[in-house]
């Protein structure tokens, strides 16, 4: 009956209770919240009934900031506080900001630290502050919607990003307090999106044009596996390029020197969307454009826009030619090619698309919703609102991880569109006698000289015992995790000198600034943040009690002897003690400790679960590989 | 983590070099439903992270297991060989002189007519010299004697450097593009 005791009524989560999850496609134009709803997966609209939310943030002197339509209205008249494509921040050094110049208008700050923060009438914020108000916007209409707290969320990022990008993306959702089930890439959603209405098996190409990022994945989809293959891009090139090309067209045909004004430049490159947009269903666009003091009317045909952008429509088409490479599958093996982001209306670019895959396009779910909707179809899964689905996304990383060594050389550990969650370990050695320290560097990118690659982290290992050069053996270890994110590890072999970091890139921020943000977003006084912490462990608690009974009712009997058993029945029942009290700490280390008491029993449950999945083959087979 | 069977036994496959690799994709899908964390999301933190290290063994494996050098690398690592990280071995001069001459083809590509046919003209010939070494490998590593096993690590010592050479090819061709 001591099972019975545990699962006290109200002080587990209720299995049969549906959890609040939903899909976000932080976008660089537009961002979109999406749930499964009566087993359908919808976007979910703002109080005005608008779906899309543009991912703009307008900083104001008093009061919290304004996002998405009021803000986007306000961009031209306050460029400076009010933040457009913030995505393409992410993630960024100041090296990269520089590269983009002057198409950003915004103040930059704190130029020496490496990381870009803006200037803003509310004060200083970082790119990562402003995804996170952008997703605090979504989780609050969601939750709006849905009427309760979101258990959590699966967030899309373009499977290109590295794993800075990645990383300040999962910031922002921590500082937005948003648990995430899952980073996700966005043509992986999209496939999601479309394959399970349709259970196609096959190979999938999903071309991706957003606004500011380019993606091509190569998916295999089997029984319900999405498998990514292969995936390439661009993370600098996207539906913008388009706008900002013609919006370059549009200043020599104005005759305007250059100098322009941010106001100006804005201008411009609203009316260059808004005729990009035109062209898709007219052949010619004419417009009265006024501006910097001269007002003319301009003329431009759909030929002629291919002209302009042609050049970026084709760095697109070498990227896929390069991802099927990648992936081993020819163009003739392809069978569905989904087409992503508002960019792909552009009729020159389904053309081009279409031209090189040789197949017709899959264009009827709305480009601009189909990330989000896949999104949402996933996070019902990793909630475990559908125990018997089949569906499973097994991702890549998208650039090859490694290490410096001498020479400024880089030495690949992971290479790119290895499937993860991976670990690999390799061993080093001193290089100088009596060598005491070891400074490792952390790269990611394809090129062979550090210099052409992304600094994500460096750090030292000390306390290396002086031995003559080449004796010492030092392992390090990548470990990726499903999410794409690394933690790196390194080890002296003989006496056990170890030193791990979460990775975080170079310019990011560090966990102790994301926690002081945190504390201060928090409005509520310090009781409250106490209850807070409380009710955090106290989920924690339960998820990992729960998780145990279930456990204990499966493969209790099987794999554990009685003596077993009922020390593991015991230790549960200290953690039951602990959480009822108040104290959050010890609620934490008791789950530690029954994490670390139950560590066999859930190792014999995997391996159990591997004999099963084999089983129902040939016996004889599997006793001949033994 | 503590996981001791080896890939073959990990996929209940025969430790051979002839595997089925349909039977191996499919077990290795299989494998990634029971395992994968995205089984595990809504669970505790211990059985994430232990999931975690469980598929990527998984993924190590598959990796290993589905290319035909890593599989041969590997077979010979179970046998105590480790050709893969050894320093330098002796090698047939007659198979480096050929190895030499494929690497000044490789180098003069770029400035051949049309660099794209003879790269893929010079894949087409490494692969022809693949595939009889893969056969030698194959029927070596079956004969449990001494010699056999070195006559194998010979062939997967060729088959290493032709695999050098076909990613030279790759990056080369990565530049054209």
């Amino acid at each position: 009956m001591a099972l019975l005791q545990i699962a006290e009524p109200g002080q587990s989560p209720d299995p049969h209770k549906r959890k609040l999850a939903v899909g976000i496609d932080l976008g660089t134009t537009n961002s979109l919240v999406a749930t499964v709803r009566s087993g359908e997966s919808v976007t979910l609209p703002d109080e005005q009934g608008r779906h899309t939310l543009p991912s703009v943030v307008r900083y104001l002197a008093e009061g919290g900031p304004e996002v998405g339509h009021d803000a986007y209205a306000q961009a031209v008249a306050d460029p400076f506080n009010t933040i457009q494509s913030v995505k393409r921040l992410m993630g960024r050094g100041v090296a990269d900001i520089k590269k983009l110049g002057d198409e950003l208008p915004y103040r930059f700050e704190r130029l020496d630290e490496g990381m870009p923060y803006l200037s803003t009438a509310a004060g200083v914020k970082s790119p990562v502050e402003i995804s996170a108000d952008i997703l605090r916007t979504l989780q609050r209409r969601a939750e709006d919607s849905l009427g309760g707290e979101l258990t959590g969320a699966v967030i899309t990022v373009p499977a290109y990003f590295d794993d800075a990008q990645r990383q300040a993306t999962k910031d922002a959702a921590t500082l937005a307090g948003l648990k995430v089930l899952r980073l996700l890439s966005e043509p992986t959603a999209a496939a999601v999106a479309y394959g399970l209405d349709e259970a196609a098996e096959g190979v999938i190409a999903v071309y991706d044009l957003g606004g500011g990022t380019f993606d091509i994945s190569i998916l295999r989809l089997s029984k319900g596996v999405f498998e990514v293959m292969a995936t390439g891009g661009d993370s600098a090139l996207g539906g913008d390029d388009l706008d900002l090309a013609l919006a370059n067209w549009l200043v020599d045909q104005l005759g305007i020197a250059a100098g322009l004004g941010s106001a100006d430049a804005r201008y411009l490159t609203e009316q260059a969307r808004s005729i990009k947009e035109r062209l898709t269903d007219e052949p010619v666009v004419e417009t009265l454009l006024a501006v910097a003091g001269v007002e003319k009317r301009v003329c431009i045909d759909s030929d002629q826009f291919g002209e302009l952008i042609h050049d970026l429509v084709a760095r697109t088409i070498r990227a896929c030619r390069r991802a099927l490479k990648d992936a081993g599958v020819s163009v003739a093996q392809v069978q569905d090619i989904v087409m992503v982001g508002g960019s792909t209306r552009v009729p020159q670019v389904r053309e081009a698309v279409q031209q090189f895959f040789g197949k017709a396009l899959r264009i009827d779910i709305d480009p601009d919703r189909v990330v989000a909707l896949g999104a949402a179809l996933q996070a019902d899964v990793l909630a475990g609102n559908k125990p018997d689905s089949d569906m499973l996304l097994l991702d890549v990383i998208p650039l090859s991880l490694g290490l410096e060594i001498m020479g400024g050389l880089v030495e690949k550990l992971v290479p790119r569109n290895t499937a993860i969650p991976v670990a690999k370990a390799q061993e080093f050695t001193t290089y100088q006698d009596g060598q005491t320290a070891m400074a490792i560097h952390v790269l990611q990118g394809e090129r062979e000289l550090v210099d052409d690659c992304r600094s994500l982290a460096r750090f030292e290992l000390r306390g290396i015992p002086p031995m003559a050069a080449g004796a010492a053996k030092i392992r390090v270890t990548f470990q990726v995790d499903a999410d794409g994110l690394l933690n790196v590890e390194a080890k002296e072999l003989s006496t056990g000198v170890e030193s791990r970091i979460q990775v975080k890139p170079s310019y990011g921020l560090s966990d102790t600034e994301i926690e002081r943000m945190l504390k201060e977003s928090y409005s509520f006084a310090q009781e409250d943040l106490v209850l807070r912490n409380l009710r955090e462990q106290q989920v924690d608690a339960d998820r990992l009690l729960h998780s145990l009974e279930q456990a204990l009712i499966e493969d209790g009997a099987a794999l554990l002897t009685p003596a077993e058993r009922e020390v593991l029945q015991a230790a549960m029942m200290q953690l039951q003690e602990l959480r009822a009290g108040s104290d959050h700490r010890a609620i934490e280390s008791g789950v530690k400790a029954l994490a670390a008491a139950s560590d066999e029993f859930a190792s014999r449950r995997m391996d159990a679960s591997i004999q099963r999945a084999l089983q129902g083959h040939n016996i004889d087979e599997i006793e001949e590989g033994r | 983590m503590d996981i001791k069977q080896n890939f073959f036994e990990f996929y209940g496959l025969p430790e051979v070099f002839d595997i089925d690799l349909g039977l191996l994709s499919q077990r290795h899908l299989e494998l990634q439903k029971k395992l994968h964390p995205d089984r595990f999301a809504h669970l505790s933190d211990q059985e994430r992270r232990l999931s975690a290290q469980y598929t990527a063994y998984l993924n190590e494996g598959y990796a290993t297991l589905r290319a035909s050098l890593l599989r041969a690398q590997y077979l010979l690592k179970l046998q105590g060989i480790d050709t893969h990280n050894e320093s330098s071995a002796p090698m047939d001069p007659a198979f480096l002189m050929q190895q030499m001459e494929l690497r000044e083809r490789l180098e003069d590509a770029p400035q051949h007519a049309d660099p794209e046919a003879e790269l893929a003209a010079l894949g087409e010939d490494v692969e022809q010299m693949m595939a009889p070494l893969q056969a030698e490998f194959c029927s070596q590593i079956t004969v449990p004697a001494e010699a056999s096993l070195h006559a194998a690590a010979a062939a997967v010592r060729k088959m290493q450097f032709l695999d050098k050479l076909r990613r030279e090819i790759e990056r080369l061709e990565d530049d054209l593009y």
